[in-house]
């Protein structure tokens, strides 16, 4: 009868290789054995000295609304300033932020509001000097550049199966609103036709 | 300033933007001179970060040279070299002062969940980050240290997040001497975590992943056994096999939010935004540690909820350990690692990447062209 494996019966599996192998082969093996050489162990030490010189941090200015959970009981004395919220995302934005962390409406109107934000801004951007340009934003260049075909194939990725699924998710909204612009265009055109 | 800027998912560009200014007397604002991108800058790349702006400014690692100080400052000089953890933390609320810097409560007002980090969103408080030439760095008297003259930067860099984010879910582990350790995923943090494993006293330590360049590194780098999971069947049965069906005492998922291995589930949350994560690496953590094992999870998740198989890690009697890394208090002890000769974090770059070509930088580290483990960025005034 072939051996019992090891969780049927009491006994701990031998380690594979001794201490002294694990010593002689990993640099550093066992330095940190004991817990205590650890850092950040134990995980709460009350009175651990920071830098901090306040009890409570001076408040940073509010330039505008700032948006916040309606778990905090106050807006928090430091926070980001990076892109304030604008337009119909924005809007979206503050919306959600009525819902608490713990409603999924908050995080799902945040996910929404971030597709909004992405088309506003693609549209503003067209309206400026410098529009958006799909190819070199997305760096897909250098697929060429660095062995796009190699990196992927004969490697056993599992990721190759869904990679298809990026070029969708990003050109495919540019070519629908590609084909939408064409098909207002026509209509518009054919409107204008009927007309005379 | 020449920043780099998101433009909605998968688009970046560097744009023109403002230095930073003092917002607080208490800030800095440091001149970035090498910043790197991390695998969980991916996740708001793809656009699975919800409150992701347009117009913000990535980048949770960076070292770099204080620029400008508040007038409250009091540990830093103009000129000063520094690496800053990607933690913004107050260092004296409730949580700040217990030692859990990644959970401060004074840092973040969009979420209390998490506490504050450097270009991720403004769920996790809306600050821009270090990929860029400047960066405001609140709370300068807390959260950035100096550069030691021995060390180089690059090793100074990994040492703001990856590095120490590795040892930490391998410390969230309670490695016991002989135990065996398995970990999910082969990138920076992964193969940060395996080495740690054996500063810990492991006995046997087993990567998994599905890309052979990275499992090669795990091999050399990490000194660990390794499987991809792409020549398995079922990943889960074989580790079974491997530990004689018993399971490992400590998996760690060094993967997080955007696992492969299972399709619907990848493409639910990486693609269609469905799900807060792909728990495809928690899930088989949880399959494959052995009973009243331990599963450290330091692969960073959304907010949404994710389809856990929370029913089998209470069967199994689990103990499920997990945080943000606070990266200050991780830093002595790895210090003294790399100046011992037992860590060089710096040998798992394998791209440098020039601030302007950042959207090549993202593509080839997100479709891991190019054999990329990690790329660092260097911007134009470095």
């Amino acid at each position: 009868m072939a051996e019992i494996p090891t969780p049927y019966t009491a006994a701990k599996p031998a380690l594979k290789e001794s201490v002294e192998d694990l010593r002689a082969r990993i640099p550093g093996w066992g330095a940190d054995l004991d817990p205590a050489d650890r850092p950040s162990y134990p995980r709460e030490q009350p009175g651990i000295e920071t830098g901090a010189h306040w009890d409570f941090p001076e408040r940073q200015p509010e330039k505008w609304p700032r948006e916040r959970s309606v778990e905090h009981a106050f807006l928090t004395p430091v926070f980001g300033t990076s892109t304030p919220p604008k337009g119909a995302s924005g809007a979206i934005r503050k919306y959600a932020y009525k819902y608490s962390e713990g409603r999924a409406a908050h995080w799902l109107l945040l996910i929404a509001a971030d597709r909004v934000d992405a088309w506003e801004s693609h549209l503003r951007s067209f309206a400026t000097m410098r529009p958006d340009n799909p190819v070199t934003e997305t760096g897909v260049l250098s697929e060429f550049s660095r062995h796009g075909v190699r990196s992927r194939f004969g490697q056993k990725r599992a990721d190759v199966n869904h990679q298809w699924i990026d070029p969708l998710l990003v050109g495919g909204p540019w070519v629908l609103a590609g084909l939408g612009g064409v098909a207002a265009v026509r209509a518009l055109t054919r409107a204008a036709g009927g007309r005379k | 300033m020449r920043a780099m800027v998101y433009r909605g998912p998968y688009k970046i560009r560097v744009e023109e933007k403002d230095i930073p200014k003092i917002e607080h007397p208490n800030d800095a604002i440091v001149r970035v001179t090498r910043a790197a991108i991390c695998g969980s800058d991916l996740h708001l790349y793809h656009g699975m970060m919800p409150d992701t702006r347009v117009g913000m400014t990535f980048g949770h690692e960076f070292i770099g040279v204080v620029h400008e100080v508040g007038s409250s400052v009091q540990n830093l000089t103009v000129g000063d070299r520094v690496m800053v953890p990607f933690n913004v933390y107050c260092g004296s609320c409730y949580f700040c002062a217990r030692g859990l810097y990644s959970n401060c409560h004074n840092v973040n007002p969009n979420a209390t969940a998490v506490g504050g980090i450097y270009g991720y969103s403004h769920t996790c408080g809306g600050y821009d980050g270090g990929q860029s030439e400047y960066v405001r760095v609140p709370f300068a008297d807390v959260g950035p240290g100096l550069i030691p003259d021995w060390m180089d930067e690059e090793d100074a860099v990994l040492l703001t997040d990856a590095c120490p984010t590795g040892y930490f879910g391998a410390q969230l582990g309670d490695i016991a001497q002989g135990d065996t350790v398995v970990v999910f995923g082969a990138g920076p943090v992964g193969l940060f975590a395996a080495k740690s494993a054996w500063l810990m006293g492991a006995g046997r330590v087993i990567v998994v992943d599905h890309l052979e360049y990275r499992l090669e590194k795990a091999r050399t780098f990490a000194h660990a056994e390794t499987y991809n999971f792409a020549e398995y069947d079922d990943i889960v049965v074989h580790l079974k096999k491997e530990t004689d069906y018993l399971g490992a005492d400590v998996v760690i998922d060094a993967v997080g939010a955007e696992a492969d291995g299972n399709f619907l589930q990848h493409v639910t949350s990486s693609k269609l935004k469905l799900q807060g994560g792909s728990p495809i690496a928690l899930n088989w953590a949880i399959d494959s540690v052995r009973k009243g094992g331990t599963v450290s999870v330091v692969g960073a998740y959304g907010p949404i909820f994710s389809a856990v198989k929370f029913g089998d890690a209470m069967n199994k009697g689990l103990t499920l350990r997990m945080n943000q890394c606070p990266v200050k208090r991780q830093w002595p002890r790895l210090f003294e690692h790399i100046r011992n000769g037992y860590l060089k974090p710096s040998d798992i770059v394998t791209h440098r990447i020039p601030l302007e070509h950042i959207a090549e930088g993202y593509h080839i580290f997100s479709a891991k062209l190019d054999n990329c483990i990690k790329p660092l960025v260097i911007p134009s005034a470095a």
